[in-house]
């Protein structure tokens, strides 16, 4: 039973990870209908950044720098390669941010030395202990630190002006455009949030690990996680990070018992296993809505 | 509102694509104040000037190949949505486009978006106008009916306190209880101080309020005339509106050869 709340916490953890690059697929997804491929390079810029920042600014000073600064970086991104491109098709764009995230890796990536490269975190591999099980203070950290960022989101989103715009032009864009709302900040605000929570989600990332050149290998996760929760959901990511983190986890955990005679473990197969199973069930995701599609 | 201010397209010609002609040459002008109809078949490029007037031809790959829009003097062809609208011009679509999965404070929220500061007084003077917004105002647009949710495009639109509306068929698919309705609200903005340019396929409700009326066909203006006269007179009524006894539309073309006949009869 302790193994297995140990494998469960680990995966919140994980999933927590997951949910914060998961908001800024969707996020992008919302406003542009493209998936965004560019992700994985801005958690992993994100991480490096913050990695420089530390010894200067301590750490936490330097999650807050490294997070804005990667935000920045994503709307430049957007203003100079995507928004030429709006009005092309979808499939088009979404070729464009596979390019985006090979050069954005390539020059973080030149930034990562021979000497082991550390956000610093004060966590480590230390665990506490709650009831009788080993948590991982990481692992804590980065489930609170999403919980409270989706909490942020959500009245940003409810309550602000511009997070309500953002909505409306996610719903109608011709339609948001004739209140008004300008389409085009829309757009550099949705890569900049997404800049932003890849960053903070790469810090978590890397805590307790050095990064190295195929840490952004991490957020290909978050695939199978949009899939699962839908690609239009932000409720949707939050369950179907956590869903993931938790069921890789868990696989990964029994991975011996459940097949002896394989030596791969099976528990980086289990989100697209997943996926497949909930596409075959819900054709949209968990909470994605049927009308994704639109002309 | 300060000195008074026309709205006006002079010898518009819009193309699509670069191919498709949908303005040739179209002038027309919205006084301050005023309420003036915009009539025409479908196709006849109605929605392009309500269009070139609110900058959203952009995005429907539409650009002014030639002639102007302007606001008083200035020329404003080359503003965005956003700018226009700060200018106190708001288009209210076509087919009314709600945010359904927006509640119905949201949306007027959202119509908000270029007065911020106003919201208040604007959300009161939108209740004032549409009591029964303020009823469902935490229900989801989406389960409005017809009626309410042209009702909530057009409060939406008045969130910013408008000098100038523009409103793309408002009685589309609405029975005639409600489009009555409608008209009365639409006359009531106007006598509140916002000039009105309204579009619509049904003419004789257009024309009972309006100061002025435009006939359009296939991207022309083809009438200009005080609504009155439009309305009284039995010709236009049938060849130009389609209001005939017969209630068949019929073209301008088809009415020189008619007026001919009519005079070679008599
Ligand atoms: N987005 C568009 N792309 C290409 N052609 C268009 C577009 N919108 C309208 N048109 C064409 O322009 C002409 C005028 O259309 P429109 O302004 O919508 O007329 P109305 O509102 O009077 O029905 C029509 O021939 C129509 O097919
Ligand atoms: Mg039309």
């Amino acid at each position: 039973m302790t193994g297995f709340l140990t494998a469960f916490s680990g995966g919140l953890g994980q999933g927590a990870i997951y949910v914060l690059l998961a908001l800024g697929f969707v996020i992008i997804y919302k406003s542009m209908k493209v998936v965004s491929f560019a992700q994985p390079a801005f958690m992993m810029a994100g991480a490096i950044l913050v990695s420089y920042l530390t010894p200067r600014f301590g750490f936490w000073l330097a999650v807050v720098l490294g997070t804005l600064g990667i935000a920045l970086v994503a709307l430049a991104v957007e203003r100079v390669a995507i928004r030429p491109m709006v009005g092309k098709a979808v499939f088009v764009i979404a070729i464009i941010t596979i390019g985006v995230d090979i050069v954005v890796r390539v020059v973080a990536g030149a930034f990562v030395g021979t000497d082991p490269l550390l956000v610093g975190d004060p966590w480590g591999l230390d665990t506490v202990l709650i009831g009788d099980v080993q948590v991982q203070q990481r692992h804590i950290a980065a489930l609170i630190a999403m919980v409270v960022v989706v909490v942020a989101l959500m009245l940003f989103f409810r309550l602000s002006s511009t997070g309500l715009a953002m909505r409306a032009a996610a719903l109608d864009q011709e339609a948001a455009m004739a209140q008004g709302v300008s389409v085009g900040a829309v757009f550099a605000l949705s890569w900049a949030l997404a800049g932003g929570l890849a960053a903070l989600a790469g810090v978590f990332a890397a805590a307790g690990n050095p990064i190295d050149q195929t840490f952004w290998v991490v957020a290909l996760a978050a695939l199978p996680v949009i899939i699962v929760g839908g690609l239009d959901s932000l409720g949707g990511a939050v369950v179907a990070g956590l869903l993931v983190g938790v069921v890789e986890a868990l696989v990964r955990a029994y991975h011996s018992d459940l097949f002896p005679n394989l030596s791969t473990n099976t528990g980086t197969l289990a989100p697209y296993v997943l996926m497949m199973v909930v596409l075959l069930v819900r054709p949209h995701g968990l909470f994605g809505t049927k009308e994704v599609e639109r002309v | 509102m300060g000195i008074p201010v026309v709205l006006s397209v002079k010898n518009l010609e819009v193309v699509y694509d670069d191919v498709v002609l949908a303005a040739r040459g179209v002038s027309l002008e919205v006084p301050d104040g005023k309420i003036v109809a915009l009539l025409g078949a479908n196709g006849s490029g109605k929605t392009t000037v309500l269009r070139a007037l609110s900058g959203m031809l952009d995005i429907h790959e539409g650009s002014i190949r030639k002639g102007a829009v302007y606001l008083g003097d200035e020329d404003v062809s080359a503003l965005s949505p956003t700018a226009l609208a700060k200018r106190g011009v708001r288009h209210v679509l076509e087919g009314r486009r709600v945010f359904k999965e927006l509640s119905v404070e949201e949306n007027l929220r959202v119509g908000a978006h270029v007065a911020r500061k106003d919201l208040k007084t604007n959300l009161a003077r939108v209740y004032d106008l549409f009591p029964r917004l303020q009823e469902r105002r935490s229900g989801q647009a989406g389960y409005l009916s017809g009626g309410e949710q042209q009702m909530l495009a057009i409060g939406r639109s008045m969130m910013s306190d408008p000098r100038f509306l523009l409103l793309d068929e408002p009685s589309l698919g609405l029975a005639p209880l409600v489009v009555a309705q409608i008209r009365d609200i639409i006359v009531e903005i106007n006598a509140q101080g916002t000039g009105v340019l309204l579009v619509e396929q049904n003419a004789t409700m257009a024309l009972q309020i309006a100061h002025h009326g435009y006939v359009a066909e296939t991207g022309r203006i083809v009438m200009d005339r005080p609504a009155a006269q439009l309305l009284a007179d039995d010709d236009i009524r049938e060849f130009y509106l389609g209001l005939g006894a017969e209630g068949d539309r019929t073209s301008y073309r088809d009415l020189k050869h008619y007026r001919r006949r009519k005079r070679w009869a008599s």
